[in-house]
């Protein structure tokens, strides 16, 4: 199915693409005027850049104010839910090290969608990969096949949840890029928290954003670019 | 003919039978008007609720005005601001009588925003 939406979308793009573009700039991606909005669009691709070399081994803010936004409890067993980690990596010759935070990729070709045997694990029109809660059985064949370690599963029951951020327990949750705040206009809170200006948040087809410009000026990489899965979110400074 | 008397027949049945005093009585919170027709809502919300989450969810369509959150803003009970934590609480109050289970509010909030936010400063 993701297949026929892909093509589909690019024949859309492809044959009203030059169109759009002329009627394009200025328009809102959203019209919140009336509490309405008018959905994901394909033209738009959600990603991050991260700036490694600014972000330092002792920081956690990202880490906090995604628990907080999201209402987890910022445990760090096992069985609690981590959206976004800081991992710490070491080229052991050279002794360079990084400190990074390290969260689902938004890939453009998701591996957790692929086996997802209810469809519940999906990939929005804007490039945000998300689980669908109410189609999700919690068979946990997306943790399993995400090479980042991204998602986790509730395993006990929740109360008092941010009404903007349902969760409950026996399904399979991640990083949603804070898809409640892009759809409000705003940006995710790991990246509004970032004292150090390390996440930068944009649309990665938009030729006037900055993480547009960014990216085609400065050195990134993708993680595990060797899986070809094209990850949203970008690493500088490796 | 005989069939528009026996149509009328029907109705004028069920709107006796929905008034009958055994019906719940809920607690229906703000007060105010709903969304859609109160009536046309009493048969269909599962309807509406369950096409707004799909379009929500998985095309990014959001509108605040029948999102589950309005819901429960508005039909929480202005005593307990719940949907769900009493007998008469809107929805569970019915839903008990109709013998309907929802799992909704395992993972959605079923207090209004308010309630929640003074109990983070707690
Ligand atoms: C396992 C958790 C879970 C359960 C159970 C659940 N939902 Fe959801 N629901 C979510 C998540 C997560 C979202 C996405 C929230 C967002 O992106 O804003 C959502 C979004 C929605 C939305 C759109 C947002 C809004 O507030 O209107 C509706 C409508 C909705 N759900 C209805 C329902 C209904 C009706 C039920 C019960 C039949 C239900 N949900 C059960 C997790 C759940
Ligand atoms: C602004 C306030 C408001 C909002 C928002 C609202 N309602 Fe209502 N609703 C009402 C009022 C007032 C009634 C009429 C109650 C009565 O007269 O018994 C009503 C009636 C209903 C009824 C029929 C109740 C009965 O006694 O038969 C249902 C079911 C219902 N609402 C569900 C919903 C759902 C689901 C939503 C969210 C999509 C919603 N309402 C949003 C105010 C609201
Ligand atoms: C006036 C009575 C009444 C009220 C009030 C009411 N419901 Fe319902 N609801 C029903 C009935 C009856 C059904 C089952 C209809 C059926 O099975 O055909 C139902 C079914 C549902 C379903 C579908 C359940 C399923 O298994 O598919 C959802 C979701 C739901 N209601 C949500 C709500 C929410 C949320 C509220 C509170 C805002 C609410 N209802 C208030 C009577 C009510």
């Amino acid at each position: 199915m993701s297949d026929i939406n892909t093509q589909r979308r690019q024949f859309i793009k492809t044959s009203v693409g030059a169109a759009a573009i002329a009627i394009a700039p200025g328009m809102m991606l959203y019209a919140t005027a009336h509490g309405k909005s008018e959905g994901a669009s394909s033209k738009v691709r959600w990603g991050m850049l991260v700036d490694t070399t600014q972000c330092t081994p002792d920081c956690n803010d990202c880490v906090t104010a995604c628990n907080k936004e999201n209402g987890l409890s910022g445990g760090t067993k096992a069985t609690d839910s981590q959206w976004i980690r800081k991992i710490e990596i070491k080229d052991v010759r050279t002794g360079v090290a990084h400190s990074l935070p390290m969260m689902c990729q938004h890939c453009e070709h998701p591996p957790c969608v692929d086996v997802c045997p209810t469809q519940a694990s999906f990939k929005r029109a804007d490039g945000i990969v998300l689980v669908d809660r109410h189609l999700c059985i919690g068979c946990r064949y997306c943790m399993m096949a995400c090479p980042y370690k991204a998602r986790s599963f509730v395993h006990e029951t929740l109360e008092d949840q941010n009404p903007d951020v349902p969760r409950g327990k026996g399904t399979v949750e991640a990083c949603s890029l804070c898809v409640h705040r892009i759809d409000k206009g705003q940006i995710p809170a790991c990246a509004e928290a970032c004292k150090n200006k390390a996440i930068l948040f944009g649309d990665l087809n938009d030729a006037n954003s900055e993480i547009y410009k960014k990216v085609r000026t400065v050195a990134s990489d993708q993680i595990r670019a060797d899986l070809q899965l094209n990850t949203g979110i970008r690493y500088q400074g490796l | 003919m005989r069939l528009l008397a026996t149509l009328l027949l029907c109705m004028s049945f069920s709107v006796a039978w929905a008034t009958e005093a055994n019906t719940p009585k809920l607690d229906i919170g703000k007060g105010g008007e709903c969304v859609r027709d109160t009536q046309w809502m009493r048969k269909n919300h599962m309807h509406l609720l369950k096409h707004q989450r799909d379009e929500t969810v998985r095309k990014g369509v959001r509108d605040e005005q029948v999102s589950l959150k309005n819901c429960v803003e508005c039909h929480a009970s202005k005593s307990d601001n719940s949907v769900v934590a009493r007998e008469d609480s809107f929805c569970a109050g019915c839903h008990r009588y109709e013998a309907v289970k929802i799992d909704c509010f395992e993972c959605h909030a079923s207090k209004r925003r308010a309630a929640l936010a003074k109990k983070d400063e707690q």
